[in-house]
């Protein structure tokens, strides 16, 4: 594998999907939002009810993060990704409706790849543990669903500069699955 | 006979559920080290430089190192000439850990059942609690709070006895190429062989509370320590899985004998913030 170049700039709302390939790194401006796998259910849950979303997932970035609560005068606590393969039950049917990318760690079901190829979407990989360096990320919260959920309540985050790699482009090319093969002895 | 009261052991828990999440050990810190200088992936090294400066933020700013901040967990032992004054010891432990998650800003990510009830306990209770009575008159706590990422790539094995030592280091690797980027690599991996079942569970969750610098005092052990870890570090999986030859920073392996007909083999992951604090109460005169 080369040498990787300088990070990509992106700016939510997320439109610039094709553009990306597995691999890039990338840094995340804008807002995103957060949803782990309680507040994924509630959102499906709401939208076999027939319901509104509490926000609409075209071309946004959902970030599967819980976080710790943040100190007396700061934004939010440590904020590093969770395993996204909570999610992939859930996820196909958000980006049937627009949603253009995740953020998470690890890895995905071939169905949740298949409706990333389809839609057009993109998975990043944020550096699962790296909650107080991410956390640092975070320029405002705010908690706009399902407060009941504790630190699985929805968030509207602004972040600046989010580091991340983007482990699986819209055409399925797959970090997790070609450095494995390429360092594999 | 020596006592101790339990208003001593929430305070030491409380105090000890924070440390351990702000500050990880010098073990880990070390064995970063070592895989920033023998990662070959560029994506990998760049990945072990974060992690580096995320322990140390953690530190100076006294924040969790990570956000899931885990399940406590206690191997806890307990001097049979102690006495223990107070309320009960567990209902003490468990004091600690809610006032050590609140007063600490730590997560709380404990629901109250796992399948009918999954509602927040709202203060990170119950915890895990592992008690050994052992001879003397002190209490010796160790608290390693326990993320799921990589908890949820554990597994078990009865292995057949014909299987022998190759069933159990293909048991462990098979486990480790399987959780892939899942756990956050990179990984310590705790292994526990012999007992029963859910004693071969206990000592590779007990394995992952001995500094990773430190191998097992049996040296035929301490070998298949070493070959399974250059092992898994041949999978490719890397520094959070994006490729690479630092998979494992260590493997720590605990037996125990086991019966004639078995050979139970448990894997136990930890991610790289692998915590661990241990603290030794002794017990006073009345």
């Amino acid at each position: 594998m080369s040498e990787p170049a300088g990070p990509i700039v992106i700016t939510t709302p997320f439109t610039q999907v094709a553009r990306l390939k597995a691999g890039d790194s990338v840094l995340i401006n804008g807002i995103v939002y957060t949803a782990r796998d309680a507040a994924h259910k509630k959102m499906i849950e709401a939208l076999d009810r027939g319901e509104q979303l509490p926000f609409d997932v075209r071309n946004q970035i959902i970030y599967y993060v819980g976080p710790s609560p943040e100190k007396p005068g700061g934004i939010i606590g440590s904020a590093g990704p969770t395993t996204s393969g909570r999610m992939d039950a859930y996820a196909p049917r958000l980006i049937a409706l627009g949603q253009t990318g995740m953020i998470g760690k690890g890895l995905r079901t071939p169905e949740v790849v298949e409706a990333m190829k389809r839609h057009g979407a993109v998975y990043f990989a944020a550096i699962g543990g790296a909650g107080a360096y991410i956390s640092r990320c975070v320029k405002a919260s705010e908690i706009i669903a399902y407060p009941e959920l504790g630190p699985e309540a929805i968030r509207k985050l602004r972040v600046e500069n989010l580091p991340a790699i983007v482990a699986i482009d819209s055409f399925g090319n797959n970090i997790y699955e070609v450095g494995k093969a390429h360092y594999r002895r | 006979m020596k006592i101790l009261h339990t208003d001593e052991i929430i305070a030491a828990v409380e105090r000890l559920c924070m440390e351990a999440n702000y500050f990880l050990g010098e073990d880990v810190l070390a064995g970063f080290e070592r895989a920033l200088a023998n990662e070959e992936n560029p994506l990998g090294q760049e990945v072990l430089e974060r992690l580096m400066e995320n322990a140390s933020i953690a530190r100076e700013q006294e924040v969790p190192m990570c956000q899931d901040t885990g399940m406590a967990v206690f191997f806890v032992e307990v001097g049979q000439d102690l006495h223990i004054e107070g309320i009960n010891l567990t209902d003490a432990i468990n004091q600690g850990v809610r006032q050590g998650y609140q007063k600490g800003y730590l997560r709380k990510s404990i629901v109250k059942d796992p399948v009918l009830h999954r509602e927040n306990t709202g203060d990170n209770t119950p915890a895990v609690i592992h008690y050994d009575i052992v001879p003397g008159d002190s209490l010796k706590l160790t608290v390693g709070p326990k993320g799921f990422g990589s908890e949820n790539m554990g597994g078990i094995k009865m292995c057949k006895p014909s299987e022998g030592l190759e069933g159990v280091i293909d048991f462990v690797v098979d486990t480790v190429d399987k959780a892939g980027s899942n756990p956050c690599p990179p990984i310590i991996v705790g292994v526990g062989v012999g007992g029963d079942m859910e004693k071969a569970a206990i000592l590779a969750k007990k394995a992952l509370m001995r500094p990773i610098d430190r191998r097992n005092p049996q040296p035929e052990w301490a070998d298949v320590e070493a070959a399974i870890l250059d092992k898994i570090n041949c999978l490719g999986i890397g520094p959070q899985g994006f490729g690479g030859t630092q998979t494992a920073l260590a493997v720590n392996i605990e037996t125990f004998p086991t019966h004639i007909a078995g050979m139970p083999v448990a894997v136990n992951i930890n991610c790289h913030a692998t915590r661990h604090k241990e603290l030794l109460l002794k017990g006073r005169e009345r």
